[in-house]
């Protein structure tokens, strides 16, 4: 079967974990690793899984988008340098998906809105944070059963999770998940809090969720659209378990979750990325099935 | 003997801590009018740092840590329009507060600020102390839980925050766990680092009733800033009681600048009567010095003791072994709903 050929940018963990998924999935095909190191271990082991690398960022990508037929690309550096790299690359044609919180595009949570997003061909889509991944799919199943005015979610992260660029720019991943609490959770007003936790041996991700409804919670349907959620979530991250809950308090409804990653690079407490590179390849393949069968058409590059 | 003699003229600055980790023994509940009143005491008692903020700082206001009757915002302005000599300061834990957030309250007045991170993870804090700076603030790190993490290690995140900016490098025992010879190698281990200008403080919880001791010992290992609460009021056994500190300061000939008696009426005519229990060691607080367990898990977990039947001190001598931090109050009701489980209290989802 034919499959859609991606590039991968940004050779750390996430670019590296992406590889293994990528690899196996029946529409999408890794071909290139694009870094800024040539003596980094991503790269090296990019090339030793069979990848064509760079270390000359997106530019050194840039002349083999059209020989090599690139369509989709994944970007795991930084909101800093996202903007350019999806500017040069949507111009060539190729479809971004940004793992980055620069959040140029709109924000997809594959079980909430991927459809919306594929249908309309978006050129380029943001995943938003691990804590919105893992989060706003438990506060869409509540909003959809009645109007939240609230919602708050408290994710907890192994210490040994959680790299440099998060921790430098903690304040980012707050607005940028407590944004998307509101807008794609659908919540009227979202706070998100982040605790990174360093015991040893390393916590499993935790999240818990709490909404506020308006009106007295109706807790049959309630739970039922929470246990059909995660059932969605679990068809591409199957380690996101509900541990308690719902618990229903006034007109308060709290889930407890756990996010266990698959440990394809990462180690499995590390559901945080996990759940991040599971959610963009998910993402990816619906672009990829869709153009696949003629449903849509990427544009024809600007550039020669 | 001689050691004690030796902090005979020591300069110490008291910052104290009721109005804002005392809102976590008053389940956050303190109105602006108390706070304006307590603060306008402690000022005249020549306390020259007041934290006002809801108990978990700048972003408090949640389900996690409760709502207060007031924004931070309302509780900051109207304490610092009436502050005579005292500087109004706040708590800032990034992951919760933002530096739009401490903007805001440098806007109402506040002019210090702690900013905490878990002893570990002072690398979360740069872009916050590097704001506070930049506003003007007077800026401190605040290492959290301090008893997890080694005197080397302490030292090493501490020199972190002081190239972030930090002006102060806190040890906090938030636990309440530590005794005097680990503050000691706490705090010695910073100073060997830190450049001679950076001051070093020390943040009490009283669960061990090591709040006095404790500060007496960080003083000697070269701290000249000291946390306390007046009547202890604060999580847990509460924070060092300020003016049974400032009592034997005076006594040890250690200059903190306060009027002890003023200060002592304080804590006995304003803050006693506003406590809604007896802020003091007894079981729960005791085993959170024992466990090693955040003071602030105190009340959540006599709550969720009541909701599902497992004793308080369970759920904190479990919340203890699975190593949770400050912030995860929401695992003290996880915790509690698994063990009840695990007792047939609670049928499983």
């Amino acid at each position: 079967m034919k499959k859609i050929r991606c590039a991968l940018i940004g050779s750390g963990n996430i670019g590296t974990d992406l590889i293994y998924k990528i690899q196996r999935s029946e529409v999408l095909e890794p071909v290139w690793m694009v870094g800024i190191d040539p003596e980094s271990e991503g790269l090296a082991r990019a090339r030793a899984m069979g990848l064509k690398t760079t270390a000359e960022g997106v530019d050194g990508l840039l002349p083999h988008v059209l020989e090599d037929n690139i369509q989709i690309a994944f970007d795991a550096t930084s909101a800093y340098v996202h903007a350019e790299n999806s500017r040069k690359l949507n111009a060539r044609g190729v479809l971004m998906i940004d793992l980055t919180p620069a959040a140029i595009g709109p924000l997809c949570v594959p079980p909430v809105n991927l459809r919306e997003h594929a249908e309309k061909l978006e050129m380029n889509v943001n995943m938003i944070s691990c804590a919105g991944q893992a989060t706003i799919p438990i506060v869409h199943a509540v909003s959809r059963i009645q109007s939240v005015g609230y919602a708050e979610i408290v994710a907890s992260l192994a210490s040994k999770s959680i790299g440099p660029g998060t921790r430098a720019n903690l304040d980012e991943f707050t607005y940028t998940t407590s944004n998307a609490l509101e807008k794609v959770g659908g919540a009227r007003k979202g706070k998100a809090l982040a605790i990174i936790n360093p015991a040893e041996p390393p916590m499993i991700m935790r999240n818990t969720i709490s909404c506020l409804t308006d009106d007295e919670p109706d807790q049959d349907k309630i739970t039922a659209s929470i246990l059909e959620m995660i059932g969605e979530v679990q068809k591409y991250v199957p380690g996101y378990r509900l541990v308690n809950g719902p618990l229903f308090d006034g007109n308060k409804v709290a889930v407890f979750m756990e996010v266990a990653g698959l440990g394809d690079y990462l180690p499995t407490y590390a559901g945080n990325l996990d759940i991040m590179t599971a959610a963009a390849t998910r993402t990816a393949e619906m672009f990829a099935e869709e153009i696949l069968a003629g449903k849509i058409q990427l544009p024809t590059p600007e550039v020669a | 003997m001689s050691q004690s003699n030796s902090l005979k003229g020591r300069k110490v600055i008291l910052h104290d801590m009721c109005l804002r980790d005392g809102m976590h023994a008053k389940r956050e509940q303190i109105s602006v009018e108390q706070m304006v009143k307590v603060a306008t005491a402690l000022d005249a008692a020549g306390v020259p740092y007041i934290q006002v903020t809801h108990g978990a700082g700048l972003g408090g206001n949640s389900l996690q840590h409760g709502f207060a009757p007031h924004s931070n915002e309302e509780y900051i302005s109207a304490v610092a329009a009436q502050m005579k000599q005292a500087k109004v300061s706040v708590l800032l834990i990034p992951g919760l507060g933002t530096m739009k957030e401490l903007q805001s309250a440098y806007d109402c007045g506040a002019r210090s600020v702690h900013v905490a991170t878990h002893c570990t993870e002072a690398d979360t804090s740069p872009q916050h102390i590097a704001f506070a700076r930049k506003l003007g603030m007077d800026t401190t790190g605040f290492l959290m839980m301090a008893h997890l993490n080694d005197a080397e290690g302490i030292a090493r995140q501490g020199k972190l925050m002081e190239s972030y900016g930090a002006q102060t490098v806190y040890v906090t025992d938030s636990a309440g766990y530590m005794l005097p010879e680990d503050v000691k190698a706490r705090i010695g281990a910073l100073r060997e680092v830190l450049n001679p200008e950076t001051e070093i403080g020390f943040h009490g919880h009283h669960n061990l009733g090591m709040g006095i001791a404790n500060s007496i010992a960080a003083i000697e290992a070269g701290a000249s800033r000291i946390d306390g609460s007046a009547a202890g009021l604060g999580a847990g056994a509460g924070n060092t009681p300020l003016e049974v500190f400032a009592a034997v300061c005076e006594r040890m000939g250690i200059d903190t600048g306060v009027d002890l008696f003023k200060l002592m009426d304080v804590a006995e005519d304003i803050i006693v009567p506003m406590m809604e229990h007896v802020v003091r060691v007894d079981r729960e607080s005791l085993t959170l010095g024992y466990a090693g367990v955040y003071s602030t898990f105190l009340l959540h977990s006599k709550r969720a003791s009541e909701r599902f039947g497992v004793p308080a001190r369970d759920i904190l001598v479990e919340l203890g072994r699975r190593k949770m931090i400050g912030g995860q109050e929401d695992m003290i009701l996880d915790t509690a709903m698994t063990m009840a489980k695990e007792r047939g209290l609670l049928k499983s989802a």
